[in-house]
């Protein structure tokens, strides 16, 4: 098996996801879409785990999905704080940010 | 190669691991899970019913755990299905029916600009593709016995001790933050 | 997992558990700043005890440290007398007859370091690096630190961030001691960032007040541009220094005695010299308030008192010289001080010097004409740094933070308890010598010590920096130091007069600046205006003020004034000057006492002839135990049989001695003047000392007691011409204050007083006075003759304010521009945020593939 299938199927996913990330509105859906991201990550750490024979690639890969556990859940609170105030969790409409 | 399409995992795996060589079973289950990992996370990030697109992710999640298997990463994809499918899955769906999502069909999931999603994607995938081909063209990754588990926690355990405690803090931190977070006063 | 790893000495030196563990001195208040943090609000004293606890416990570390290294640089003398005692006792009659009288081995400083990170091969140390410098300043730091800890304790009593204010307080005092006892240019630029965010933390600490919040973020972003020159500089220096460490040093291109002895061995190019020393400068610059860059450090007199004694004057603003001082020998050899050259260092000192001195005569904050000093001292550090006078510069910073310090906490005294939290002297002050004799003498004191009067501390150091300056052939800069002590005699002169002499003045005569600050007629003519809510308890002190007027005999005021304790007895505590408690007054005490005595820890006129003393070098400790001795040290000697080595190595200097006695020039070789033997590095150049005469002590003395008749002279002219006017208009004023009391009415008071009595008789007298105020006291007496105050006046204006703020505006304003452009992507939008985040990235990627591919 060569390499690269792993590594252009991560390409892949994270491309998808970071499309995700720009095209959804739903706020819901963009920490779907990046979780998206996150596996496309980790299929790379593994990848390279099995390549280089190193398991450290493998040690970093449940790093990331434990980080990603913390993520999805602080995440979907937030989401939650933000539907209780607004009654909606449209992105678009967060926008106190604007300069 | 008679491999039909009902091709059995396992089966695969014991032909790898029977089979050092490129091995050509091993790379079209690649190629199936593949297929249908990229059409589940097409869908995710197309489908106008977020339930759907939660389950969707299912899919794409359970795929990335075949693959990890294919890697040779046992743990790792049991420990994907158990987080992921398990857990975070949970966590979504929940997500989807506090925040009181429209079950069904559902307009207006998209922001107007979604369009600008499309060139950078693309022009992401492009680079990523052509580094990758470039850098990786010929290496192969060879046939091997799945990394054994035991050799994951003594690497834990020793040499990555500290970031390892660290992340349960990060966990637990997230843990109390989520509640924070979450909870009416 | 850490490794210690201890650096031998050459030769056989003494050390001690002191020396080995001086890197507690700085780890204590750093685990106190998280004790303060974490429980302060908990304990009994609010935390405040955590941070006292951890100053003492490094100050009497520092100071065993101190004892230490003395015991091992004596240590050295002996054993080399011993070593070379049989070989050369032929030539010692030579050697003796040299500048100093014996060669003295080079002392190793004692190095413990541990591996704080590591990245490819290369170690990011951690440590503590004791020479005598940085001795000198962690005793420094830790005693002003601590005793500024103990003013706050009253000072800043009561305050709502409490806690957080000694937190702050010692983390600084923990950046400071990390970075000066920093062995690598990584530890340096920690300490560095730690004291820049804890000044911000603590400029700010009243942030509710915007003007608090912007003078913070105006230190802050000030010293931050200088920090890019920190940054930068050290990038050359390891790209410099770090192949000649790594093969003569077994060290890298970070460490500190590597790139001092890079920069003397002849390797680098002098192009790299000059670059990484500008560079430095520039953060030098920065953090020392020096002359394009000056202008936070008057704004950021807006931090609490304690806050501008200890980080604003004595101690975090000298870090820029002590960067200066610690990696002198690449800026030795990159401005070429070794031959003269002018050097960027000793411009921009001269420059500051003058500005400074000038900019505050104008200033009516006594904060404020502070900082200025503080500035233009800053500037004699860099002066004597630039020109060749190492020791001097040192030791000006180890005496002017007495001072300083002491003048500071005098000011904050004065405020606290005799201008009821005003810093305004000629609204608020004036007379307050009666009412707080203890700080007005430490205030004395403090001030001959700045302006350099003999037996005074600052006369010693200052005095040799310019005497050296002068040595080394830099005339102009000579008579420029000269010029900025009479400025400062002078401006110390206006400061103290207008604070503690005189009559009272709003506060100081125990009126509410909120009720008195609008009526500008009364307290022109220091009429004294008496609030309506405290007419009746204020009215027999103010008269008896205002009738004692040529008189001394209102002493009593200071303690026993009947009106003072009515005072008391109202709502407003400190409302009436008094003198400060005693937790304010002992840290002010004990530095006065400094200040007076610690210039005779390197009397350099009483070891030669100059003040007919003789007291032989013996009294120069600080040219003894602190300046590093410039002989070379063979590269790579185990301690064991350092013997030898060391005694072929006296070789080399021995010629130069001997080309010395020959009369010829005994600088023309050694370290730092050529290049060191093969197989021998330098560490510190070999700087000349200046012989001090009789003839350019009086001189300078001369041109001080010059600055302070032209004040005084000026002032009392003023003051004899005013009184009799005075005393008339007073005279008259108790008639209208007789029907003030029926009136009660200040107001009313003024018109009656305008109506009645000033209109006809006092009005032309007092126009006159007026007159005689615009122009004799802002003219003359402010800037001594109108040049002064017009040249202060225009440096101001011109300088400061349109060509420094005019660059800093301008580059605001293209900031602002370029932000209205690119307002529209800052939609706020997430989504938006993300696709331009990936895009920047993926075209980024993109350009370096074609770069990397074509």
């Amino acid at each position: 098996m060569l390499a690269v299938n792993f590594l252009l199927l991560a390409a892949v996913l994270f491309c998808i996801g970071v499309f995700g990330v720009i095209a959804r509105r739903n706020a819901v859906l963009v920490l779907m879409s990046i979780e998206l991201i996150l596996a496309a990550v980790n299929l790379n750490f593994v990848a390279f785990a099995m390549m280089n024979d190193n398991i450290d690639g493998q040690v970093f890969a449940l790093f990331v999905i434990a980080i990603a556990a913390a993520e999805v859940g602080v995440g979907l609170a937030m989401v939650l704080m933000i539907y209780r105030n607004r009654k909606s969790i449209a992105l678009d409409g967060l926008s106190e940010m604007k300069g | 190669m008679a491999v039909g399409w009902t091709v059995n995992l396992h089966a695969l795996i014991a032909q790898a691991d029977a089979e050092p060589s490129v091995n050509i079973a091993l790379n079209i289950g690649f190629g199936l899970i593949a297929t249908v990992m990229i059409f589940a996370a097409f869908s995710v990030v197309t489908t106008k019913n977020v339930v759907h697109a939660a389950l969707y992710l299912v899919l794409v999640l359970a795929g990335v755990a075949a693959q990890f298997i294919l890697a040779s990463a046992e743990f790792l994809a049991v420990a994907q299905v158990m987080v992921y499918i398990g857990a975070v899955m949970v966590l979504f769906l929940f997500g989807i029916m506090l925040t009181r999502a429209q079950i069904g069909k559902e307009d207006g999931l998209n922001n107007q600009g979604w369009q600008l999603g499309i060139p950078v994607a693309v022009g992401l995938f492009g680079l990523l593709g052509y580094v990758v081909f470039n850098t990786f063209e010929d290496d192969v990754l060879d046939e091997r016995a799945p990394f054994p588990t035991e050799q994951l926690s003594d690497q834990y355990l020793s040499a990555y001790l500290v970031p390892f405690l660290a992340v349960s803090f990060v966990l637990l931190a997230a843990a109390i933050g989520a509640i924070v977070l979450a909870r009416k006063d | 997992m850490l490794a210690v790893e201890d650096t031998h000495a050459a030769l056989e030196l003494s050390s001690g558990w002191f020396l080995e563990n001086a890197w507690l001195i700085a780890l204590i208040p750093a685990i106190g700043f998280a004790l303060i943090i974490g429980f302060g609000k908990k304990m009994p004293m609010k935390g405040s005890e955590v941070g006292l606890a951890s100053m003492a416990a490094s100050l009497v570390i520092a100071t065993g440290a101190g004892i230490q290294w003395m015991q091992r640089t004596d240590s050295a003398s002996h054993g080399d007398a011993e070593a070379i005692g049989g070989a050369f006792s032929g030539v010692r009659g030579a050697l003796s007859a040299s500048e100093s009288g014996q060669v003295e081995p080079y002392i190793e400083p004692v190095v413990t370091q541990w591996v704080w990170w590591q990245n490819s091969g290369l170690e990011f140390g951690l440590g503590s690096h004791i020479d005598g410098l940085s001795v000198l300043l962690l005793c420094l730091v830790a005693f002003i630190s601590l005793l500024v800890q103990v003013f706050s304790l009253d000072y800043v009593r009561g305050d709502r961030r409490y806690t957080h204010f000694f937190a702050a307080l010692t983390l600084f005092s923990s950046g400071m001691l990390v970075m000066v006892m920093s062995s690598n240019m990584v530890q340096l630029i920690l300490g560095w960032e730690i004291m820049g965010l804890c000044s911000f933390m603590l400029i700010g600490h009243w942030w509710e007040d915007a003007y608090n919040s912007h003078s913070a973020l105006k230190a802050f972003f000030t010293v931050r541009v200088g920090d890019v020159g920190l940054l930068v500089g050290t990038a050359i220096l390891f790209f410099g220094a770090n192949d000649f460490a790594v093969a003569n040093l077994d060290s890298n291109g970070f460490d500190i005695r590597a790139i001092q002895a890079w920069a003397l061995s002849g390797e680098g190019s002098s192009w790299t010299l000059i670059m990484a020393s500008s560079a430095l400068f520039i953060a030098a610059i920065g953090k020392s308030g020096q002359f394009p860059l000056h202008t936070w450090l008057p704004d950021a007199m807006a931090g609490p008192t304690p806050v501008s004694s200890l980080l604003h004057s004595s101690t975090m603003v000298v870090a820029g010289v002590f960067l200066v001082a610690r990696i002198y020998p690449v800026f030795w050899e990159g401005f070429n001080i070794a031959n003269g050259g002018v050097s960027f260092i000793a411009v921009i000192g001269g420059i500051t010097i003058v500005v400074a001195a000038l900019l505050a005569f104008v200033q009516d904050d006594i904060k404020k004409v502070l900082a200025y000093s503080t500035v233009s001292q800053l500037g004699y550090m860099m002066l004597g740094l630039g020109t060749g006078a190492w020791l001097p510069a040192v030791f000006h910073v180890f005496t002017h933070a007495f001072f300083k310090c002491c003048l500071f906490l005098a000011a904050g005294s004065i405020s606290h308890s005799g201008s009821h939290h005003s810093f305004d002297m000629k609204k608020d002050m004036g007379g307050l010598r009666k009412f707080m004799p203890v700080t007005f003498g430490a205030w004395c004191v403090s001030t001959l010590a700045l302006t350099g009067v003999i037996p005074f501390a600052g006369f010693w150091s200052k005095d040799e920096i310019i005497d050296n300056v002068g040595a080394n052939g830099y005339t102009f800069l000579f008579w420029v130091g000269l010029v900025g002590a009479a400025l400062t005699a002078m401006y110390m002169t206006r400061a103290t007069y207008l604070t503690f002499f005189g009559e009272p003045r709003g506060a100081a005569a125990g009126i509410h600046h909120d009720d008195a600050g609008h009526d500008e007629y009364a307290t022109e003519f220091r009429e004294v205006v008496i609030s309506s809510t405290d007419l009746v308890a204020a009215l027999p002190k103010s008269l008896s003020a205002a009738a004692n007027v040529p008189g001394d005999d209102i002493e009593h005021d200071a303690e026993g004034d009947p009106a003072h304790g009515g005072h008391h007895a109202d709502e407003h505590d400190d409302h009436g000057p008094h003198e400060s408690g005693k937790l304010i007054l002992f840290p002010i005490v004990i530095l006065a006492f400094l200040a007076l005595t610690s210039g005779f820890v390197n009397p350099t006129p009483l070891a030669g002839d100059a003040l007919g003393a003789n007291l032989g070098e013996g009294v120069e400790l600080l040219k003894k135990y602190v300046e590093p001795r410039y002989e070379p040290v063979a590269i790579g000697e185990a301690a064991g049989h350092a013997g030898e080595s060391i005694q072929l190595l006296e070789l080399a200097p021995l010629s130069a001695a001997e080309a010395g006695a020959d009369g010829k020039d005994a600088y023309a070789t050694g370290c730092g003047r050529s290049t060191p033997e093969p197989g021998t590095v330098c560490f510190f150049p070999k700087v000349k000392h200046a012989v001090p005469e009789l003839s350019k002590i009086l001189l300078s003395l001369g041109v001080v007691a010059l600055g302070y008749a032209a004040a005084i002279g000026f002032c009392m002219a003023f003051y004899k011409n005013k009184n009799p006017r005075l005393v008339g208009l007073t005279e008259r004023s108790r008639i209208a204050r007789g029907g003030y009391l029926f009136l009660k009415n200040k107001y009313y008071l003024d018109v009656l007083y305008q109506n009645v009595f000033v209109y006809f008789v006092s009005r032309p007298l007092a126009k006159a006075t007026y007159w005689v105020n615009q122009n004799v006291i802002d003219g003359v007496v402010n800037g001594v003759g109108t040049s002064g105050k017009k040249a202060g006046n225009w440096v101001y204006n011109n300088i400061d304010q349109k060509i420094v703020d005019g660059a800093v505006n301008a580059s605001g304003t293209v900031a602002s521009e370029t932000g209205h452009g690119l307002q529209p992507v800052q939609s706020g939008k997430v989504n938006q945020y993300g696709a331009l985040l990936f895009g920047a990235a993926t075209v980024g990627a993109i350009v370096l593939v074609i770069l990397n591919v074509s």
